[in-house]
């Protein structure tokens, strides 16, 4: 693993902002549309959340569109652990798969067997895919390999479970590093890797997220392992989703526009891609109130 | 459009100052953009259309200019602001409302001269002082209409039980205004103020045939403590506008000033489709519009209100 990869952060950022100038239009932008659905995590990540919240959560996401059933399922539900076995008795076999988050969500400052102990009974409660963050203190004063080996125990801890990587790129600074955190998820043995917690700001971007396709793309091409990229936090329109969309076929192709390679984890941007979805489907603007909140 | 002799005095009349052209240097001439948000912008189309009126005597105004042609997108956008813009609007007292009202007739007092001679430009040269001071003197109606609707249009009905029932107007949310093509500045106000005295917000489609007028009244509108998005005026096509507003589900009622038949038909059955309350006018000759018995009223604020009945237990 090289851990010296340098960006150059202006060309970064100018290509980033000149891949979201394509517009997408008409066929092309509902297919993208109900691809961005299909990738969705719905996500609910609150001290406030009840039983009630997280199945009518579940529901959305079984049946995003109930006036209009072609539209597919997202991929999956994003809740605290306490919460993940209502979530899986409410999604059953429906194809919705129940994510948690884990590892002292969001600031990950607890001790490594807390952590696990975390990740076990959120996989024990039913989990499909963890969530985890990295400890971003060891990353910023540079003990790369506490990092890398609580991501591998990790790892470990998930079994048959999907492993996400929370990189928390608001807090790490600088390009440069979100590079080499990014190397050094994948080599522990992350299955994706995530943008942010939500909790922090900024959250996803496009530039960010270009650079971690990027290094998804040195890794496959390096160890033939594809390695799927998450951005969270921050995608809010249609508009921005279908730009995402674009960077991920530009940099890795099409064989990553699929939910088992990409997702969005978010909670009002699948309100937002409905509405342009009803648009299309019948050339009338709805309004935001024609659409339940959660 | 032809100038007549008449115009032209009168135009030497309004401008009173006898305006020269500056001397070394060239006029400025102002670029006329549509008000959306509390801001002067271009339609997102980059589109416009051609407006000719009586060229300025100072020339810094061409006879034919371009003006926005506000498109599909741009309605969204403006119908979107003025949603959000409406909560606040509607949470300030009554009497605020009022004042507001109040400080944009002082503006368009003081802009008296300039609005009289829009209008005169625009081809209304027999009736555009009058018109002009008959839509200062409605804004202050109007303001002072503000906090005495609530008070109007409540009322308190009989029950058989031990009840009080009681109906309150509050506000639909956003109208959506088709102005009349004339008068260009009356018709706008006439059918502005009343939706937001009530405590609305509105998008409003400029008279096609003279939006430099209207724009001139958004100039008001910018400059008296107006909140940003609570009117909104969009310039172009108010056959094509009027239908992108009547399809939106965000606009709550629409106010369509209108001869034409097939307009106001699709109007009603666009809007129909969201449940909307439509109403539809022809257009009435400037004169009927200056009549306060037939411009002006009550009625004009309760068109776009809801009822909202509360039933109450009576107490001991």
């Amino acid at each position: 693993m090289n851990l010296s990869v340098r960006v150059d952060q202006v060309s970064l950022e100018e290509r980033a902002s000149a891949l979201a100038t394509r517009s997408l239009k008409k066929a092309s932008k509902v297919f993208g549309l109900r691809l961005a659905v299909s990738m969705m995590d719905l996500t609910t990540l609150e001290g406030k959340d009840t039983d009630g919240k997280v199945e009518a959560l579940c529901y959305k996401a079984m049946l995003p569109s109930p006036r209009d059933r072609t539209v597919g399922h997202c991929a999956a539900v994003c809740v605290y652990p306490n919460l993940v076995s209502v979530a899986k008795r409410t999604l059953r076999d429906s194809g919705v798969l129940a994510a948690s988050v884990a590892t002292a969500f969001p600031s990950g400052q607890s001790p490594l067997d807390v952590k696990l102990h975390d990740v076990r009974r959120a996989v024990e409660f039913g989990a499909d895919e963890i969530d985890m963050v990295i400890d971003r203190g060891a990353m910023l004063s540079g003990d790369y390999a506490k990092v890398f080996d609580e991501i591998a125990a990790v790892k470990q801890a998930c079994g048959a479970a999907h492993l996400k990587v929370i990189l928390e790129t608001g807090e790490l600074g600088s390009y440069d590093v979100v590079r080499r955190a990014s190397d050094i998820a994948m080599s522990a043995g992350g299955d994706f890797i995530k943008t942010s917690t939500g909790k922090v700001q900024p959250a996803a971007t496009p530039a960010v997220t270009l650079l971690m396709l990027h290094a998804i793309a040195d890794h496959y091409r390096k160890t033939g392992k594809r390695v799927g990229m998450k951005p969270a936090g921050g995608v809010r329109t249609a508009k921005q989703a279908l730009q995402y969309l674009v960077l991920v076929k530009e940099t890795l192709g099409d064989a990553w526009l699929s939910p088992n390679l990409f997702r969005f984890g978010a909670s009002a941007l699948l309100n937002d891609v409905l509405m342009q979805l009803e648009k299309e489907r019948t050339g009338l603007y709805p309004s935001i109130d024609d659409f339940s909140k959660d | 459009m032809e100038v007549g002799k008449a115009v032209k005095r009168v135009i030497d009349r309004v401008s009173a100052a006898e305006w020269q052209p500056p001397k070394g240097r060239l006029p400025v001439g102002k670029t006329y953009k549509m008000f959306v948000g509390g801001a002067f912008i271009r339609s997102e189309s980059g589109r416009t259309f051609q407006v000719s009126a009586i060229a300025d005597v100072s020339l810094a105004d061409p006879a034919t200019v371009n003006v926005p042609l506000g498109s599909r997108k741009d309605v969204r956008d403006a119908v979107l602001i003025a949603k959000n813009a409406q909560p606040a609007w509607w949470g300030r007292s009554a009497y605020n409302r009022g004042q507001i009202l109040y400080r944009l007739a002082e503006v368009m007092e003081a802009r008296r001269e300039e609005l009289t001679q829009s209008l005169v430009r625009g081809g209304a040269d027999k009736t555009a002082q009058s018109e002009v001071d008959s839509a200062i003197e409605r804004t202050v109606y109007y303001a002072g209409f503000c906090d005495k609707v609530a008070a109007l249009l409540t009322t308190q009905s009989p029950t058989g039980g031990p009840h009080f029932t009681f109906s309150v107007a509050e506000p639909m949310g956003v109208v959506g205004i088709v102005a009349p093509p004339q008068p260009a500045l009356l018709g706008l106000v006439s059918s502005v103020l009343p939706v937001i005295a009530g405590g609305n917000t509105c998008v409003a489609i400029a008279s096609e045939s003279d939006p430099r007028t209207s724009v001139l009244f958004c100039e008001c509108l910018a400059t008296s403590d107006l909140p940003a998005g609570v009117v909104n005026v969009l310039t172009g096509q108010a056959a094509d506008l009027g239908v992108q507003l009547a399809k939106h589900r965000d606009v709550a009622g629409i106010d369509l000033w209108s001869d034409s038949n097939e307009l106001r038909m699709q109007v009603e059955r666009d809007g129909a489709e969201s449940v909307k309350r439509v109403t539809t006018h022809d257009t009435m000759p400037t004169e009927r519009w200056i009549d306060s018995a037939v411009g002006q009223g009550l009625g004009w604020v309760e068109r776009f209100v809801e009822t909202k009945t509360v039933w109450h237990p009576v107490g001991l």
